[in-house]
């Protein structure tokens, strides 16, 4: 019997459409991917099978979980049915828990709502659950708070809250966009063995098409809160017989046309024995101080027009090294120097205007309350012979074309653009003092894949046209792939790897480099699929 | 826990040992002298000097200051120049008033907060809910000695269900005792309740958009439940930190309360010392009601992390 179908569902929230006509089904077993961009309504297909929708919400047509009719439950039923045979996995781990309950209490809480467990049974069975999902007792007991685990182990704390009561039906929405590759790779693993070991049906949201690709026997993909196509993985893959699946993966793997790096080698920047230490809380009142190293010795060059990559996993020293090349943060030992000149947090700030960064977040980069005139002008406090009045419009006007928006854009306020947009005024924003070095610090990581090959296509052109320099920093191998001549792979602070980043991919050297290969899923070749039978 | 509450009493130590020295600073070495001012411009010059000897304002300062902390911490307050009668005895019989007073209107203040915030949260933007925060509006803007008086009217002139001020004292057992405590509680815990109704709501509103409270449901917990059992003890940090400031606020700050209702209180007491000048006992009283809020936070410091265990390791 099918497990969960879904039969022309709409759904509006007020008078907002969100989701029209959807149609599918899910066997026990089976694993299906939903997938699209932003503002698809993936999300929103997966909160109403779990029916946790906003109380504005209406719904239409039907929604089978067993045979029974979600939209027409009511309440009382629905609870019992959370949980129980539905279970949900969400996407940001690190919220994801209740900060001041334990992890076995959270996890019991699940299985004592929906049995008649008692406290010791249910917090028995939880262990045992924790365990299944790689929490072993001994080393994650049960009275560990969720700020005590890194994020993949909360995620795992999610998922044995989820299958607690192994439930027919897993949601996982977006359960590894929050994850490092290593990690992301390890939940997977653990999704795709507990679907066969329980044979559930899991319903997985996800905006990467390849870790859909690895994963789903079918895949389903939205557009404007419609499907556009669904089907068998291995056909749909091989067939795309919608234009926009086409377009969607193709922007996935999209390759940019990056100019030939420039001759003659002048280090713009360089970085010799970087060190940066940052003080732990004293572990009693009169122990010495102790320090973790972020950076740990690190020395690299940028040259003139060279376009770097750095990747490695989230706390590994990125953001702390990014800081004290821009002379943010000073560094404990060892000198960072750029232009010829020693960059420190105390440098005059002429200094900082040749080198410029741009964020990963395009909401919270920006001041709400300033318009895009005065966002992109401000780092020309920075340089002593700013333009003014109207030399200064023109400028404006120069970088506002120049990352493809208009100069009437100079008048808004930053709300009415888009996330692509928002970066575009990023990287104008960046561009204004004429640098010949930009940081771009995860800059493409928040945005869907349409938008975030446009963004890389801008990032190319400019470097040809303007000659830059950049350092990118991404944890997104693929992309950095596309974008650098030459690539650092980072771990724990240092430097493991580093070379051309053809030679670094395809014959990568240092254990570390190779687990992250190896760990990053891979968008299968288009043209093999279709040339094989299907 | 251990560490942390250590350090916590290590900060309040210190916070004590510099409130101290900036009280006796301000008092006894800001310009002019204690015992002139005391006695106002037309003093005679021997009154002057007799009451310099009998403060003993002509020994050294430090070792005035380390007099004043020693006095205090056995008990002895030094005499007040005005009522000739120890500092000490005036305190015990005032903060006798003060404190169960401060108590009774907080806790009042929390059994009304409690309930309302949690019912204005849960039915955000409809009817209750909007009552609710007229209502608050109103609490807040109104003084308290308005709700003093019209408490007054109401429960003691018309219906004569409690006497219309004073306090009949602790001797006469404890309900008489509270009786009479009841209206000026209600008047000052009323204005507290509504600010503390508010932060509640608001604070829980905060909580239940959190992803935490969405895996819940997605457990199969209710509504109810949700917010019972992982909304409220999350919600409860700010909320702590409103109570921890209304505390000090009522220890001292219901003067005009106990005007109203005749009660002989800290506040009261305080207010009288200040127009006659009486140094000595601004002083001891200053010292007291720092040192009650310093314990206050300490508490609710305490109260912190027994809610937040973050806060625990984090020592």
């Amino acid at each position: 019997m099918t497990l969960l179908s879904v039969e022309n569902l709409s759904l509006s929230i007020g008078s907002l459409p969100i989701l029209r006509d959807v149609t599918f089904s899910i066997e026990p077993g089976e694993i299906v991917a939903i997938t699209g961009e932003s503002g698809s309504g993936k999300s929103m297909t997966a909160f109403s099978v779990m029916q946790l929708l906003p109380e504005s919400a209406t719904t239409q047509g039907a929604i089978h979980l067993n045979g029974r009719n979600l939209l027409t439950l009511p309440e009382a039923d629905l609870c019992a049915m959370r949980g129980n045979d539905v279970g949900m996995v969400f996407q940001e781990p690190m919220t994801a828990l209740n900060p001041v309950k334990t992890i076995g209490d959270q996890v019991a809480e699940t299985i004592l709502i929906h049995s008649t467990a008692t406290q010791a049974e249910a917090q028995s069975q939880a262990a045992t659950m924790l365990a299944r999902v790689g929490l072993p007792q001994d080393r994650f007991p049960l009275s560990r708070y969720p700020h005590e685990l890194s994020g993949g182990q909360r995620q795992r704390v999610v998922i044995a809250m989820a299958i607690a009561r192994r439930p027919r039906l897993l949601i996982a929405d977006e359960p590894t966009t929050a994850l490092d590759v290593t990690t992301q790779a390890r939940i997977l693993d653990l999704l795709k063995d507990l679907v066969n070991e329980f044979d559930m049906g899991l319903l997985m949201i996800t905006h990467d098409l390849a870790v859909v690709a690895d994963m789903a026997h079918r895949i389903i993909v939205m557009r404007h809160g419609e499907i556009v196509e669904q089907g068998d993985t291995q056909t749909l893959l091989a067939t795309m017989s919608h234009s926009y699946t086409k377009a969607l993966f193709e922007a996935s793997s999209h390759q940019v046309d990056l100019p030939e790096p420039s001759e003659g080698h002048i280090p713009i920047l360089s970085v010799e024995n970087a060190t940066r230490d940052y003080p732990l809380p004293r572990t009693g009142l009169f122990a010495p101080r102790q320090h973790a190293r972020a950076v740990n010795a690190v020395s690299f060059d940028i040259h003139h027009g060279e376009r770097l990559g750095l990747v490695g996993e989230s706390g590994c020293g990125k953001s702390t090294l990014t800081r004290a090349i821009l002379g943010l943060e000073p560094l404990q030992s060892g000198t960072i120097t750029a232009f010829g000149v020693e960059v420190s947090p105390s440098m005059p700030a002429a200094q900082r205007v040749k080198t410029q960064v741009v964020f990963q977040d395009p909401y919270g980069s920006f001041n709400p309350r300033h318009r895009v005139a005065r966002i992109l002008s401000e780092p020309f406090y920075l340089a002593p012979d700013a333009p003014k009045g109207e030399a200064l419009t023109e400028t404006i006007a120069t970088v506002l074309t120049d990352v493809g928006l208009a100069p009437s854009d100079a008048t808004k306020y930053i709300h009415e653009f888009s996330g692509g947009q928002r970066q575009r005024i990023a990287i104008a924003r960046a561009l204004i003092t004429k640098p010949e070095l930009i940081i771009f610090d995860e800059a493409v990581s928040a945005l869907d894949v349409s938008i975030r090959a446009q963004i890389l296509d801008l990032i190319a052109d400019l470097s040809r046209r303007h000659n830059l320099a950049y350092l990118f920093i991404s944890h997104d191998l693929s992309v950095v792939r596309t974008v650098t001549d030459r690539v650092l792979v980072m771990q724990s602070g240092e430097i493991v790897e580093q070379g051309d980043t053809d030679a670094v991919f395809t014959n990568p050297q240092h254990p570390y480099t190779r687990s992250l290969i190896a760990a990053a899923p891979v968008l299968p070749d288009l043209k093999e699929l279709s040339d094989a039978p299907a | 826990m251990l560490r942390y509450t250590l350090k916590r009493l290590l900060s309040l130590l210190i916070s004590l040992a510099i409130a101290s020295v900036v009280i006796f600073a301000v008092i006894e070495i800001a310009p002019g002298d204690p015992a002139s001012f005391m006695l106002g411009l037309n003093a005679q010059p021997d009154t002057v000097a007799a009451l310099r000897a009998e403060l003993g304002l002509d020994v050294p300062k430090s070792e005035r200051y380390f007099n004043w902390i020693g006095g205090m911490m056995t008990g002895d307050f030094g005499m007040s120049y005005t009522y000739r009668t120890p500092v000490a005895e005036m305190i015990t019989d005032r903060i006798w008033v003060s404190l169960p007073l401060a108590l009774y209107a907080l806790t009042l203040s929390t059994l009304i907060a409690f309930p309302v915030g949690i019912y204005a949260a849960s039915r955000r933007g409809q009817a209750g809910d909007m009552a609710v925060m007229g209502a608050t509006q109103l609490g807040i803007a109104v003084p308290n000695f308005w709700f003093a008086m019209m408490l007054v009217l109401i429960f003691a002139i018309n219906l004569r269900w409690f006497s219309a001020g004073g306090f009949v004292g602790w001797d006469k057992g404890l309900l008489p005792a509270l009786k009479s405590l009841t209206l000026p509680a209600i008047a000052l815990a009323l204005p507290q309740s509504a600010i503390l109704a508010r932060v509640m709501r608001s604070s829980l509103l905060d909580i239940l958009s959190e992803d935490f409270m969405r895996t819940a449901r997605a457990k199969g917990l209710t509504r109810r439940q949700t917010l019972f059992r992982h909304g409220l003890r999350n919600a409860l940090i700010p909320v702590l930190t409103i109570i921890g400031m209304q505390f000090a606020f009522l220890l001292a700050g219901g003067i005009i309360i106990e005007q109203v209702f005749f009660l002989p209180g800290l506040g009261r007491l305080i207010f009288q010392a200040i127009s006659s000048r009486d140094l000595i006992v601004v002083e001891s009283v200053v010292m007291l009601l720092v040192f009650l809020v310093i314990m206050v936070n300490f508490v609710v410091d305490l109260a912190y992390a027994a809610v937040d265990p973050r806060l625990r390791s984090r020592t």
